[in-house]
């Protein structure tokens, strides 16, 4: 009887102990069984769930990863086949880890395009994109740091491709490569900060930043495909008419996704692991070689849209750091879409023809583009890279006009469909 | 709901399509080596093969002689008594006799660990470079090869397979680009018949096939129960969400 007051307010047991002590109780409310979400959402709302799946599915595959794998230069390519070939389930580990480095991006990538179709990133949710954006972009030095460590021929020449790019800043490019590198090569040092960063520094950003974009998700509430807001309607205990509980609802849908997502998922793994060369490219079955190139240097799948803008670029002035600025200026720009979007409308369903072909076009050349840097930089290569570049940034530096063109149809005040 | 199907179903088969399309190109003259890796027979002769023609100068470090033993049915003691050259105990892995340093000295290249081999360049490149020897008398070994135009190799089946020669695409005197091979003819018969020696060579590379991954025909087993289980188990999510969502209007 320390102090009877904290006994009484949170029920009785250990629950009730606890909760006096640990906002538990109310965090679950919150954020999981009186969450409400929009019960007209559809298929393309699933993919963030997903990501999560698949965020914790890599921590975990890595952290048993990591018990066999040995960072060093002269250990790293055997200790990985030492995971496939001698570790018990070392190689379901491992395929697990490498298809689900792909498939993150290609929840991700739909879980974006969600965002354009839409328009999830309006007023009031800029922060949740903002979030968003910097979890892609931490997702993105993630896998590049995490490519290097089995060191295998294209890990190799893939990292000195990237991180050659620094090199082209003016003055301070070499002392930069130099400085990423911690050597004048990719070497052992190298190897051994991307390991840390891969499995310390880069995971537990990651984590921290998924926490505060569903914070953030959780504060304004969830979109809809409809693009209104259910928490203009409530009922008398304050309850959105058009919302459903988080849990049961989109848990058992979540469930559902998570077996159709799978059944795909497991395909690869046990029946096509490396799939033709783009989840594990046939060049990284041999060991890092500096003396000798693969024949074809490119990066895997997920960076190819951003290698081809890098190399759509010719370089003038004697220097190449204008396909470095275009590519990473194909990724700022990003960011700033919220505020590039003047739509009266959210949701792509009551948007005219214009909005409809700038999206299709859109998505067709970032696919496009994709395919032009998987393939070596002969023509007609680089003349559709560079379209496709046009067309990219085309998209975001004139949406501020061709967004408020057209005709839109009157957003309905509540929901028109429950989605299922 | 309909539409978004077919528009789902499409993007899949695009995203299936992808891998073949980006691979194709660079590979239109292997012959297909048409190795079985689940045919155990197959695969003991490959390994014999490999034992007595490719481990003089090849390892296989990252291959254990048990695993070997466990995955294709030889037991401990036929190991020793027939594949283990190099080897005192059953669980060390296949090294080469010949060092490195010679290697590089005597070829030129210190002959590449075949571990992996099949899986960074495939089995059809495989089949065709061990066909695909040909006469080549500007070569240091006398020969040349179809898939991998001046190798370091020499031809160490020719005794089996008999001397090849080349004959050349007709092309005009002043084109720059090398030639390109029409067909391999054989000029000189070895000790097996063509047929036998293709068999010869895709039991090889079928095991070339398995040491790159020897646990690939467990990998597939495995998968098939997994996919089950998981239809199984989206039909039960299904049924469940259609259940919760009876509540939903």
């Amino acid at each position: 009887m320390a102090n009877p007051s904290y006994e009484t307010t949170s029920g009785g047991g250990f629950w009730g102990w606890f909760n006096a002590r640990f906002p538990l109780d109310k965090m679950l409310k919150e954020h999981v069984t009186q969450y409400y979400v929009p019960k007209n959402i559809n298929v393309w709302y699933l993919f963030g769930g997903l990501s999560l799946f698949v965020l914790a599915l890599q921590l975990i595959t890595g952290i048993f990863l990591t018990m066999s794998y040995k960072p060093a230069a002269s250990d790293a390519f055997a200790s990985v086949e030492y995971i496939m070939r001698d570790v018990e389930w070392g190689w379901l580990i491992r395929y697990l880890h490498s298809t689900g480095a792909s498939a993150f991006f290609i929840v991700v990538y739909l879980h974006m395009f969600r965002g354009l179709l839409y328009g999830s990133y309006r007023t009031p949710r800029e922060l949740i994109w903002i979030f968003g954006m910097f979890i892609y972009l931490a997702l993105m030095a993630e896998a590049f740091f995490g490519y290097l460590l089995p060191w295998g021929n294209m890990s190799y020449w893939g990292a000195q491709v990237i991180v050659s790019l620094f090199g082209t800043v003016p003055v301070i490019g070499d002392s930069l490569a130099e400085w990423i590198k911690g050597d004048y090569f990719i070497s052992d040092i190298t190897l051994n900060r991307f390991f840390a960063l891969h499995v310390v520094a880069i995971p537990l950003l990651l984590v921290f930043l998924v926490v505060a974009h569903i914070l953030a998700l959780h504060t304004v509430g969830s979109g809809n495909p409809d693009g209104n807001e259910i928490k203009k309607h409530k009922d008398a205990n304050g309850v959105p008419l058009d919302g459903m509980t988080f849990h049961p609802y989109c848990t058992v849908e979540d469930v559902l996704a998570l077996g159709v997502f799978l059944i795909l998922f497991c395909s690869v793994v046990f029946f096509a692991p490396t799939l033709g060369g783009l989840f594990l490219e046939s060049p990284n079955f041999e060991i890092a070689n500096p003396m000798q190139t693969p024949p074809h240097i490119a990066p895997v799948w997920y960076f190819t849209p951003f290698y081809a803008m890098l190399r759509a670029v010719p370089s003038a002035f004697g220097t190449q750091i204008w396909g470095v600025i275009v590519m990473f200026a194909a990724i700022v720009v990003l960011f700033f879409l919220p505020w590039l979007d003047r739509a009266p409308v959210k949701s792509i369903r009551y948007k005219g023809w214009i909005h409809r072909v700038w999206l299709a076009v859109f998505a067709v050349a970032f696919v496009i583009l994709a395919y032009c840097g998987m393939k070596p930089p002969n023509p007609p290569f680089p003349l559709i890279s560079r379209i496709c570049t046009a067309v990219y940034f085309a998209f975001f530096l004139l949406m501020p006009w061709w967004s408020r063109m057209g005709k839109f149809k009157p957003v309905p005040e509540r929901v028109t469909s429950n989605g299922h | 709901m309909a539409t978004r199907m077919r528009l789902g179903a499409l993007a899949l088969g695009l995203l299936l399509c992808l891998p073949a399309a980006v691979r194709a190109e660079g590979e239109g003259n292997l012959r297909h080596a048409e190795n079985e890796v689940r045919n155990r027979a197959s695969l003991q002769r490959g390994a014999r093969n490999f034992m007595n023609y490719c481990s003089g100068c090849h390892s296989a470090q990252f291959v254990r002689f048990n695993r070997i033993g466990t995955d294709l049915g030889i037991t401990d003691q036929e190991l020793k008594d027939s594949l283990m050259f190099t080897a005192e105990r059953p669980f060390e892995t296949i090294k080469s006799s010949l060092a490195p340093a010679d290697g590089r000295k005597w070829f030129g290249n210190a002959p590449p660990d075949l571990s992996l081999i099949a899986r960074s360049r495939g089995v059809d490149y495989l089949y065709t470079f061990l066909t695909g020897f040909y006469v080549d008398p500007s070569r240091p070994t006398g020969v040349n090869n179809e898939a991998l135009p001046g190798t370091a190799m020499p031809d160490v089946l020719a005794d089996l397979q008999g001397l090849q020669a080349a004959e050349f695409k007709p092309r005009k005197a002043d084109d720059a680009a090398p030639p390109e091979i029409e067909r391999l003819k054989l000029i000189a018969p070895g000790t097996m018949t063509p047929e036998k020696f293709e068999e010869f060579v895709r039991d090889t590379v079928n095991f070339l096939d398995y040491i790159g991954e020897p646990v690939q025909v467990q990998r597939r087993d495995l998968g098939v129960w997994v996919i089950l289980f998981l239809l199984v188990f989206t039909g039960f999510a299904f049924l469940l969400k259609r259940e919760y969502f009876k509540d939903i209007h």
